[in-house]
């Protein structure tokens, strides 16, 4: 039990480090030298009120000296250990941290430094090949990686190492990382200066839904009689790259459609009567239901406070359009959840699905969904209908007998539920409970 | 004494770490930091193994090696070269100037005294 047993070592320890003598510690912790000194070899065991007695002296917490170093520390250290390769005693690991902290603590910050510059260097190595000034940088800094790695791995290292190398290599490995962090500044600024454009904001997509987040997926310069897609463009669309702007307009030009056909004075009425109810509302104002769904989506706080959430994807599967709400995440990238009732819809084109689902982990009466998969653009003739999906969400209405909800997620990979036969990659997250 | 590792490398701190290992296994380490006269450095020392980094001020480490393997008195000389490019196509370029053995940086220190080690049958 080391935990238990080292506990005189730690007195030792500190007590040597703030300099203060076996007598006069045992004094003041009113026992005996002799004893005192059993104590520190761990030949009696401690507690109570003599151990709180001999914390208050060395001035420390007095599970720094019952438990020694925190968990993470121990973990990091092992996980250097079996990283570096070395041949550190892992069965001691808890007497190194607890007797030296601060050789400890380096050990683990250099670890951490090392890893995330590895990783920075990795993903760099493409483009070091192209510029030789990103060369020469990364270079630099690889060399002083590998300078702190090395001296790292030496003082990491079981055994006695001379007082005067340790202290150099110690000297070294600040050096270098002071060097390091010179260096990988100098090739931020470099980068950042290098990415000023295309790359800053990701993929047209990514630059689409900013946009509409940006504007709360509202736009009122559509909303009036005389409304103009490019009145909304020049303000919604000027730091956008030229393949973003060209969705955001599609997108502009689809909502000014769906604001003239159902404007806001004319949902209104409706609206206090029904709720965010696509399919009642669709019923009232004779309208394209997929058409009230986007409609519904872009409506201002003062006339829906509790917004809906609205994904829209192509036959593919590809968002297309998304607004999460915060009850209903949707992934930024990637596919999401197979088991949304959005993906279902494009099973069953021209069905309007409408049933509760839920989120795991979360809560609560949960959320409605409607989903609808309707052909995009022009009936073609002897060819296939390039169909399209749309899923609202919105916060679960009254009725008299709730189904059970279904069970959804927001992709495979954040998400919990262990069996679930439509996964298709393996989770982050530890199973839920 | 295991022998006589000559160590071309410009880094003062992966000098001082090398040379701290392989010493403490029992190796005379001799250094050198100049790409330019590191080829007549070696011929006048002849070490046991040569480690040999890539990127040197004034010549590069190929060329260095280049000469050593058309020299017939060092043709058969082990020689670890360090690197830190590890594309397939720096690891072709040292195979084709004749190193032994090849090794990207950040390396393990416990690599290093291996190779030492295996290219020396020591």
């Amino acid at each position: 039990m080391p935990r238990d047993t080292l506990t005189g070592s730690r007195i030792r320890e500190r007590r040597v480090a703030i300099g203060v003598k076996q007598a006069d510690l045992a004094r003041r912790a009113g026992i005996s030298a002799s004893y005192l000194n059993l104590i520190e070899h761990n030949r009696r065991r401690i507690g109570g009120k003599l151990l709180l007695d001999i914390a208050a002296v060395l001035d420390v917490e007095p599970t720094m000296l019952t438990e020694g170093a925190g968990a993470a520390l121990i973990a990091t250290l092992r996980e250097t250990a079996s990283e570096l390769g070395g041949a550190a005693e892992l069965d001691r690991v808890d007497e190194f941290a607890g007797r030296f902290p601060g050789w400890a603590q380096l050990l683990a910050d250099c670890r951490a430094r090392i890893v995330t510059l590895e990783r920075s260097v990795e993903t760099l190595t493409d483009r070091m090949t192209h510029d030789p000034h990103l060369a020469a940088s990364l270079h630099e800094m690889l060399s002083t990686v590998t300078a702190i790695h090395s001296t790292a791995s030496i003082l990491a290292e079981p055994g006695e190492i001379d007082p005067d190398w340790q202290t150099r290599f110690h000297r070294n490995i600040h050096e270098d990382s002071a060097r390091l962090a010179e260096t990988s500044r100098g090739l931020v600024t470099y980068l950042e200066a290098d990415e000023a454009d295309a790359t800053r904001t990701g993929t047209p997509q990514e630059e689409l839904d900013a946009a509409l987040e940006a504007t709360g997926h509202h736009v009122p310069e559509l909303e009036t009689a005389g409304g103009s897609v490019d009145a909304a463009m020049e303000r919604l669309g000027q730091d956008a790259s030229l393949s973003a702007q060209g969705l955001l307009r599609d997108w502009l030009t689809r909502y000014a459609a769906d604001a003239r056909a159902l404007p806001l004075d004319l949902v209104e009425t409706p609206l206090r009567r029904h709720g965010p109810d696509p399919v009642a509302l669709a019923h009232a104002l004779d309208a394209d239901p997929a058409r009230v769904m986007r409609r519904l989506a872009t409506l201002p706080p003062d006339l829906l406070p509790e917004p809906v959430g609205l994904a829209i994807c192509d036959a593919s599967g590809t968002l297309r359009y998304r607004k999460p709400l915060p009850d209903f995440p949707m992934p930024r990238f990637g596919a999401a959840c197979p088991l949304w009732p959005l993906y279902h819809a494009l099973n069953r084109p021209g069905v309007l699905l409408s049933l509760p689902v839920q989120q795991p982990g979360r809560t609560g009466p949960g959320l409605w969904a409607e989903a609808l998969a309707v052909p995009r653009g022009r009936i073609a003739v002897n060819d296939e209908a390039i169909y399209e999906a749309q899923m609202l969400v919105r916060p679960h209405p009254l009725v008299s007998e709730t189904p059970v909800p279904r069970p959804v997620g927001v992709a495979c990979r954040v998400c919990p539920r262990e069996a679930c036969a439509a996964r298709s990659e393996p989770s982050i997250l530890a199973p839920a409970g | 004494m295991a022998g006589q590792v000559l160590l071309i490398e410009d880094e003062p701190n992966i000098i001082e770490a090398i040379k701290f290992i392989l010493s403490r296994a029992g190796w005379d380490v001799a250094t050198h930091s100049n790409g330019v006269d590191a080829a007549e450095v070696v011929r006048a020392r002849a070490p046991d193994i040569l480690i040999l980094d890539v990127m040197l001020p004034g010549r590069s480490g190929y060329d260095i090696l280049r000469e050593l393997r058309d020299d017939p008195g060092f043709a058969d000389l082990p020689v670890l070269m360090l690197t830190a490019r590890g594309q397939s196509k720096d690891r072709e370029m040292a195979e084709r100037a004749g190193a032994s053995r090849f090794m990207t940086k950040p390396f393990a220190n416990a690599d290093v005294l291996d190779a030492v080690r295996a290219l020396t049958g020591a």
